[in-house]
């Protein structure tokens, strides 16, 4: 057993952990930040998806000793100060851009690493950005939408019901 | 205008805010006092003999607590099996038993062996790798066929042999069936494969078993869509816990579409194993693990004969399915194949004669159960595609064909023993012309063809069957429970209610919908009413949420219990108004004398009911609280029309999806927004049958698509935007809000739209194709074309 520490959501973070633990075992079991999901073993799906050091990293592929002094964010740290929704957040509620809600934690980090490497993404982008998150229930159209809404675009004239 | 609240209102998901905020609670996010974990093993051959399981040095691992094989189990109930189907000769179904953990056989790669109880997962797994396991393998039966015959290795020794029923529907219009066929004036025929799926809800399946050694109840949360039920089967029938001692509690769950419906041995054992060691015992079944223990859907082999007149009249239709069971029978599973598959072959036309057999089949495979649809979308794609061949051979335009046979007066009793109550299906065909631009269709495909690309066009129609009932008569048909819905109503003193319903969320948005509902009925806000499903401590006896029955059931549940309510409520209001109380009107959350301006306001009426100074006590109980149970008349009958467009890469087969439009009729809306996404995700569901997903075992029984690298879910950049509209509505005349259900109607309606699109870009370009079984990779579609 090892001891990593990190900071998460901008908050200091420690606990230890074996060689094999996986970043996504150290948020979910040790550190009770069960936002982060875990809906394969094959690093196919990115519910699992985090942030690290600014990094977009499916946390089911990183060991946590690999992130020992790392900043890493998830999605319990996306909301405002307020606790209001951020923009992406917003946008996939009004858009209906979820269902389940077990894929969105990997969905919103996503679309955040997505608009913050490209403000105003085409419809052919977003679809290709997102080809590693797997969302079972929408058939991804709303949350296409609501990516592109929470960049500012117009989406009722490109996405008609 | 569109609303703001209430029945019709695209009103935002309260669900939302906790699950965008990492604030949903699933049942891994579940950790107890105590827990223990537990490693499944798993078979890795599809069929044997179990010589040996030494465990010795598993045992001694760090931090393993128990180590439990099929030893342990004897003279526990096995898995049961919830419906009985009787065969074409009158006689029951086969129905071998199904063991928590193998009995000294294994039947299927995945079937559970042992179980390892430890202080961590890791430990678990680590020792789970030092079991020492002898299993002499026997010869595996994969194929259906070849398990029908004479001398093929039996899935199961104490059976006659690998076929589980052979149906036949309706087996007294078989010879009137035969007969037509004689005389029609043009046949068409199709073998097809309705290709086996997973159906990979995002969140893979978890148990934990916690026992109170204080009560002596037991607790089992898990990722179920009808908690009830699973209370149910796994106390009377495997564990003999009476439903007093036993609560099932499923949280959020992240998505089922049939898949979480079933009794799994995983749930039980969690349960017995709590029991067993005093301490809270914990499953979390990797992706792996899901891929070959969850019940697969579909899977069926199906010849199908379309028999026409002169005019082009279907005259008659024919089918023979081979329905994989898999190596047990799933909880559901041989309901789906015959009572909500066979029922469903008039489809949306006025055939008069027809007649379904199915020959359900043991395998080496994992069971096969209902996947969204479950037994519609085969009933629908095989009808669909046929329909399609037909004008083709006939050389006539395939929406005309169709039109012409379409059902057009209601009530309609097919001749497979269903009435469609309602139904406009030239409405929906009209609206799916227009949000399609068929007619834009040929300046599209010239387009194409300017790329070097071939596109076509494919267009069907569905009918669907959903809330399942009435309980009568599908105990007649072999159910062995009812298919009512429940839900309780619960008044606080200060006005907000709680509605208790026994339907389940997983994806589907009850929360705010069915919270639309009972504020519509009162005229209160949204807000004041919360949705209380997925606990058996809560929540009164429910059937839970599959066969896109929940609002069509559990939402009329929830009328009537409300209609209790506010006929109370109204009898409080006329003593405090000193009215009568048949003048007493609700309107906007105040009762009002009618012709008076004399009113009382509903938290005042709510108040007198718990704070009873002023209150008639000799002529009514204080408080506000009413239940309902309501077991529908009839199933409702959601129709549609879709359109699929296609662009075919001639070089390398590759389809793409150009354009999709769906036309549906489900009756009322209560959340357009909420019903547009299920449609969505249907869609994408059916395209990934057609395009993409297929379970595959090769001839020993090994099941080569066992995880994401090589079964394909369809992928925000395999589908395209769609366009669907559900303003063609007839409402259900037989329950009181007019609704009929949308779940699963996405999935049963694409599939064949896509097929027959690309069939007709392969036919476009002058190839001699009439069919490709699915998924159509690319691969199939060269061959097909070359």
């Amino acid at each position: 057993m090892a001891q990593v520490s990190m900071t998460v959501n901008g908050t200091a973070a420690s606990g230890e952990v074996e060689g094999r633990t996986l970043l996504s075992s150290f948020l979910r079991d040790t550190l009770e930040m069960t936002g982060t999901h875990v809906g394969c073993d094959t690093s196919q799906c990115g519910a699992c998806t985090v942030h690290v050091n600014g990094t977009l990293v499916k946390s089911c592929t990183m060991l946590a000793m690999e992130a020992d002094g790392a900043e890493v964010s998830t999605i319990e740290g996306q909301a405002n100060a307020d606790g209001s929704l951020n923009v992406i957040q917003q946008a996939f509620q009004d858009h209906h851009g979820l269902q389940c809600g077990f894929c969105t934690p990997g969905m919103v980090m996503t679309a955040a690493a997505l608009l913050k490497e490209n403000p105003k993404p085409s419809e052919a982008e977003v679809r290709t950005y997102l080809e590693g998150n797997i969302c079972r229930c929408t058939g991804y159209h709303n949350i296409v939408k609501a990516i592109m809404a929470a960049s500012g675009q117009d989406v009722a004239a490109i996405a008609a019901e | 205008m569109p609303k703001d609240g209430g029945i019709g209102a695209s009103s935002k998901r309260r669900e939302d805010v906790r699950f965008l905020t990492g604030n949903g609670k699933y049942t891994d996010d579940i950790n107890l006092r105590g827990q223990t974990y537990v490693h499944f093993l798993r078979s890795d051959i599809a069929h044997g003999t179990i010589s040996s399981i030494d465990t010795t040095a598993a045992a001694a691992m760090p931090g393993v607590i128990r180590i439990f094989t099929g030893a342990d189990f004897e003279g526990v109930g096995g898995i049961p099996c919830g419906w009985q189907v009787t065969d074409k000769h009158g006689d029951p179904m086969q129905e071998p038993a199904h063991p928590v953990l193998a009995q000294g056989k294994v039947r299927h790669v995945g079937e559970p062996i042992a179980a390892v109880v430890a202080e961590t997962a890791a430990q678990a797994r680590d020792a789970a790798e030092a079991i020492e396991l002898d299993i002499a393998e026997l010869p595996a039966v994969v194929d259906m066929k070849a398990a029908l015959e004479d001398g093929s290795t039996k899935v199961h020794d104490d059976l006659t042999s690998n076929l589980c029923y052979d149906w036949g529907f309706v087996e007294e219009n078989k010879g009137a069936v035969d007969k037509a066929f004689e005389e029609a004036a043009h046949v068409t025929s199709l073998e097809l494969v309705n290709n086996r799926l997973v159906a990979n809800p995002m969140e893979p399946r978890v148990a934990v078993g916690d026992y109170d050694k204080s009560s002596d109840d037991s607790t089992l949360y898990t990722t179920s869509q009808n908690p009830h039920v699973i209370r149910l089967l796994m106390g009377a029938f495997v564990l003999g816990i009476p439903e007093h001692k036993l609560r099932v509690v499923a949280p959020d769950v992240g998505g089922g579409f049939g898949t979480k419906i079933f009794h799994y041995a995983e749930e039980a054992f969690c349960t017995f194993a709590s029991k067993q060691l005093n301490r809270p015992v914990k499953w979390t079944s990797s992706r792996s693990e899901a891929f070959m223990s969850d019940a697969h859907g579909r899977d069926h082999v199906t010849k199908i004969e379309l028999a026409l007149d002169a005019e082009n009249n279907f005259t008659a239709l024919r089918t023979e399915t081979y329905a994989n069971m898999g190596a047990y029978l799933s909880t559901f599973a041989p309901s789906v194949p015959t009572w909500l598959h066979g029922t469903l072959m008039a489809g949306n036309y006025k055939t008069p004669l027809i007649y379904v057999n199915v020959k359900a089949v043991f395998t080496n495979t994992v069971p096969v159960d209902a996947y969204r649809g479950a037994g519609r979308p085969e009933a629908t794609f095989q009808l669909e595609r046929v329909v399609d061949k037909a004008a083709m051979e006939l050389g006539v335009d395939p929406i005309a064909l169709r039109r012409q046979n379409f059902i057009t007066e209601f009530p309609y009793a097919t001749p497979v023993a269903v009435e469609y109550d309602t139904g406009d299906y030239h409405g929906t065909m009209d609206k799916l012309e227009e949000i399609a631009d068929l007619s834009g269709f040929e300046a599209r495909r010239k387009e194409s063809e300017a790329k070097g690309m071939l596109r076509g066009l494919g267009v069907n129609c569905y009918i669907e069957a959903c809330g399942i009932a009435p309980s009568n008569l599908v105990g007649q048909l072999g159910a062995r429970a009812g298919l009512y819905e429940s839900a309780t109503v619960r008044v606080n003193a200060t006005g907000g209610l709680v509605v208790m319903t026994g339907s389940h969320s997983h994806g589907q948005g009850h929360e705010t919908s069915f919270a639309q509902v009972v504020a519509e009925m009162i005229g209160i806000d949204e807000s004041m009413v919360e949705i209380v499903h997925g606990d058996t401590a809560k929540t009164p006896m429910g059937m839970g949420t599959y066969g896109s029955r929940s609002i069509a059931v559990g939402g009329s549940a929830m009328v009537r219990a409300t209609e209790k309510i506010i006929n109370k409520a109204k009898k409080i209001a006329a003593h405090l108004l000193e009215a009568s109380e048949g003048d007493i009107e609700l309107k906007d959350g105040a009762f009002s004398v009618a012709g008076t301006d004399k009113s009382v306001a509903w938290g005042d009426v709510t108040l007198a009911a718990y704070v009873p100074h002023n209150y008639p006590l000799e002529d009514i109980e204080p408080g506000l609280e009413e239940t309902a149970f309501y077991d529908p008349a009839n199933f409702t009958y959601p129709s549609g029309a879709y359109a699929c467009e296609v662009e075919v890469d001639p070089d390398t087969g590759k389809v793409t999806i150009a354009r999709f439009a769906a036309a549906d009729d489900f009756g009322n809306i209560i959340n357009p927004m909420i019903v547009t996404g299920q449609v969505h995700g249907g869609i994408a569901q059916g395209i990934g049958q057609a395009l993409l997903e297929g379970a595959a075992y090769d001839e020993n029984g090994q099941l080569l698509t066992g995880s994401y690298m090589d079964y394909a879910m369809p992928r925000a950049d395999d589908l395209p935007f769609y366009s669907v509209d559900h303003s063609s509505q007839t409402p259900c005349t037989h329950n009181p809000l007019g609704v009929k259900g949308c779940g699963e109607a996405g999935a049963i309606g694409s599939p064949p739209a896509v097929v027959n699109a690309v069939v007709d870009a392969l036919r476009s370009a002058g190839k001699d194709v009439t069919h490709i079984d699915m998924p159509l990779s690319p691969a199939r579609v060269w061959d097909a074309m070359n």
